[in-house]
């Protein structure tokens, strides 16, 4: 093992805001990405039901 | 109807065809044939990132070595050049898929540079604020308004353009094509970017990795930054895969095919 222990390992050799802030962020970021990817489909999927629901209703045709 | 317009209708009707040929790689551009294909092809990308991304920071945080000079904060390296190269690779996709748009007149294409965008973006973003951190206690300030810096910043500006311009526009058609335009144009400036250490004088470092020439670091940080980079490919593979098919469902909503497969995810959902 490269470190002697934990608190030196999230010490970072005194350098630990930098690194963790880096990796951190650009985490919490793709963790968005997935989020929001998931969420977009969700909200698509149901607006598109909607939207098919709202034209047969205009047309009288059944659904 | 021109001369022209027909030529172009023509065409179209060429794609359309081949597009239905069944033997034909060109099926896989018609939305109808990539939707399944993406469904498909995405978790496995995505699993080869989550597994290349556990490795990767294994390695980076518990088997590479000190750097001699930097110390411990070095290890941002791990992200901040594959992100980097992300930024810079996923616009030349974009512009790739913008021309091949304009060229062959194949919307899956255009639909592909929209699905990457956002993804790129993030990379870009990802880059510039890891090497912001890293350059405070390297260099003594998180920012310099140098020709690498810059040319990245404006990178992230090209994306941010891309994604305003094709959302403002109304009619999806005009959009593709002015957001492809934007594309092409500002891919001029990756090539910049890549460049720019060695064309200007610049605070940032040289390039780590060249094909001239041995590389300038330890074999286990390569290997880590190589592995950091294929899971960071690899992902973003499979988001542009799973983003590209809601916006197929959302462009075809028209077709019989996307009724049918509402149908199905309704009855999911339902369960």
């Amino acid at each position: 093992m490269h470190w002697e222990s934990w608190s030196a390992f999230w010490d970072m050799g005194g350098r630990g805001f930098y690194v963790w802030g880096s990796y951190g962020v650009s985490f919490a970021l793709i963790a968005l990405e997935l989020y929001f990817l998931h969420r977009t489909r969700k909200a698509v999927i149901r607006r598109l039901l909607r939207w098919r629901a709202a034209r047969f209703e205009d047309t009288g045709e059944d659904a | 109807m021109n001369a022209t317009q027909e030529r172009r209708q023509r065409w179209r009707q060429g794609v359309e065809e081949r597009q239905r040929s069944p033997r034909s790689l060109w099926r896989f551009a018609a939305p109808q044939q990539f939707y399944p294909l993406a469904g498909r092809l995405a978790p496995w990308f995505a699993a080869a990132a989550a597994v290349l991304a556990v490795a990767g920071l294994y390695l980076g945080f518990f088997v590479a070595p000190t750097d001699a000079q930097q110390g411990e904060v070095y290890r941002v390296i791990f992200l901040h050049v594959p992100a980097a190269w992300m930024s810079m690779f996923l616009y030349l996709v974009m512009a790739f898929w913008g021309i091949v748009g304009w060229v062959l007149n194949t919307r899956l294409s255009f639909m592909m540079a929209h699905a990457l965008a956002p993804t790129g973006a993030i990379w870009c973003f990802i880059a510039l604020w890891t090497g912001a951190l890293w350059g405070r206690p390297t260099w003594g300030t998180y920012w310099v308004w140098d020709a690498r810096l810059t040319s990245q910043l404006l990178l992230m500006f090209l994306y941010l353009g891309y994604l305003a311009l094709t959302r403002a526009i109304e009619d999806p058609r005009r959009a593709d094509r002015a957001g492809a335009l934007l594309a092409i144009v500002g891919s001029i400036n990756v090539p910049i970017i890549y460049f720019s250490v060695k064309w200007w004088n610049t605070l940032h470092q040289g390039a780590s990795v060249s094909l001239t020439r041995a590389p300038s670091m330890a074999t286990v940080m390569l290997v880590t930054m190589l592995i950091m980079a294929f899971a960071a490919w690899f992902y973003s593979i499979a988001v542009a895969l799973w983003r590209v098919r809601t916006i197929i469902l959302e462009r075809e909503r028209h077709t019989d095919w996307v009724a049918a497969e509402l149908d199905r995810l309704a009855a999911k959902e339902k369960g």
